[in-house]
């Protein structure tokens, strides 16, 4: 057993899910034995609360739907409350392979946050057009604010380490993108170590993501303006208490 | 137009850019809410900087005199915010009353909870403690 399995809580933010939660947690039991698994149901209106919790994963309810953002922070704040000290965010459709989690973890020997990059060499996702290109600015201009690179900048498959959760618990942002976007930009501003590691990413179980270029355009138009506003926005200072760690 | 309007129009606009930059900044306002906002301060900018963009626009549309076409605009945008409050405002409602049912039906579990617990596990209450 990797010897932080025990401290690392296994978030992950489920929207009406029900086809796939189950299964995402039998998968993370099964090649993570030991690890402690929350769901947070963000106002699903189907089974994914008594779906997750059958698996045998710790569910949080939302009443209302928060997004993204709004489900990891109450994630942070549970393993703050908890006294886990890594956090690893896993999507709920099973887009993410829970073997790559050791990786990620492994790679917090040196990091603060570890982000799973789909264009890293492994797999076989591919995103085309605009979307693309929004992804290939943002990964640049937060490399070079995390003096590191990171291709995928996008991933919702990340790692975070104790300093990391204590600052996220306390400042993870609830805008648009800001659970990718914006939560690097804080992290990365308040000087935590950014690493990204290569990992494959499965195919979405339901649908493909949308190709409309419209859409797409209006996609990088938004990311934009979040790495922007995130720029512009006063530094985050980690705390001395939130400093030691 | 003599230069002091000319200034005059670009200082406001700017203002509204500068206050709208700053909320968001601060987290006082949340982007999604600053849109029309941003839209109309950088109207109001363009129009400042270049008034023969407003007089040709206004030529353009058939409008006969180009104050009238600031005015139409200006309202278009006040009502569109309007309208984006008054929606924003209902699904506050919407998330308030979830939240309220929520905590109805989280105090009767508890309350179930203690009645259950009350009556099997606890010790009873002190008599001196409580008339304290």
């Amino acid at each position: 057993m990797h010897p932080r399995i025990e401290r690392t809580l296994i978030v992950m933010p489920a929207l009406n899910e029900e086809e796939s939660v189950a299964a995402v947690v039998a998968e993370v039991f099964a090649h993570l034995p030991g690890v402690h698994c929350l769901v947070v149901d963000d106002g699903s209106t189907d089974r994914t609360a008594e779906e997750a919790r059958a698996a045998g994963a710790t569910v949080a309810q939302l009443a209302v739907n928060l997004g993204v953002g709004g489900a990891m922070r109450v994630g942070f704040r549970y393993a703050l409350d908890h006294g886990f000290d890594y956090v690893v965010q896993v999507d709920s459709d099973g887009q993410h392979d829970p073997r790559s989690v050791i990786d990620l973890l492994n790679e917090l020997d040196h990091a603060d946050i570890a982000l799973g990059a789909r264009f890293a060499g492994e797999g076989d996702y591919v995103v085309k057009g605009p979307r693309r290109w929004a992804m290939v600015v943002l990964a640049r201009s937060i490399s070079y604010l995390a003096k590191s690179t990171l291709t995928d900048t996008t991933s919702g498959f990340r790692a975070s380490g104790p300093r990391a959760v204590r600052l996220f618990a306390a400042h993870y942002p609830a805008e648009y993108l800001g659970d990718t976007i914006e939560s690097l930009v804080i992290a990365a501003r308040a000087g935590c170590v950014i690493r990204q590691v290569p990992v494959s990413m499965r195919a979405r179980a339901g649908g493909v993501p949308s190709h409309n270029p419209l859409k797409a355009a209006a996609y990088l138009g938004r990311a934009g303006m979040a790495l922007l506003l995130a720029l512009l926005r006063p530094r985050v200072v980690l705390s001395y208490n939130e400093a030691t760690s | 137009m003599n230069i002091s309007s000319y200034v005059l129009g670009i200082l406001a606009a700017l203002l509204i850019l500068a206050v709208v930059i700053e909320m968001l900044r601060r987290h006082r306002l949340r982007e999604r809410h600053a849109t029309w906002w941003l839209f109309a301060g950088v109207l109001a900018l363009v129009a400042g900087i270049f008034p023969a963009s407003l007089v040709g626009a206004a030529k353009l549309l058939g409008v006969e005199l180009p104050v009238n076409l600031v005015f139409f605009v200006a309202l278009i945008i006040l009502f569109l915010v309007c309208l984006q409050q008054s929606s924003e405002l209902t699904s506050l409602e919407a998330k308030t009353r979830t939240l309220v049912e929520q905590s109805a039906l989280q105090d009767l579990r508890i309350r179930a909870l203690e009645d259950a617990s009350s009556n099997h596990t606890l010790p009873p209450v002190d008599p001196d403690d409580s008339a304290r």
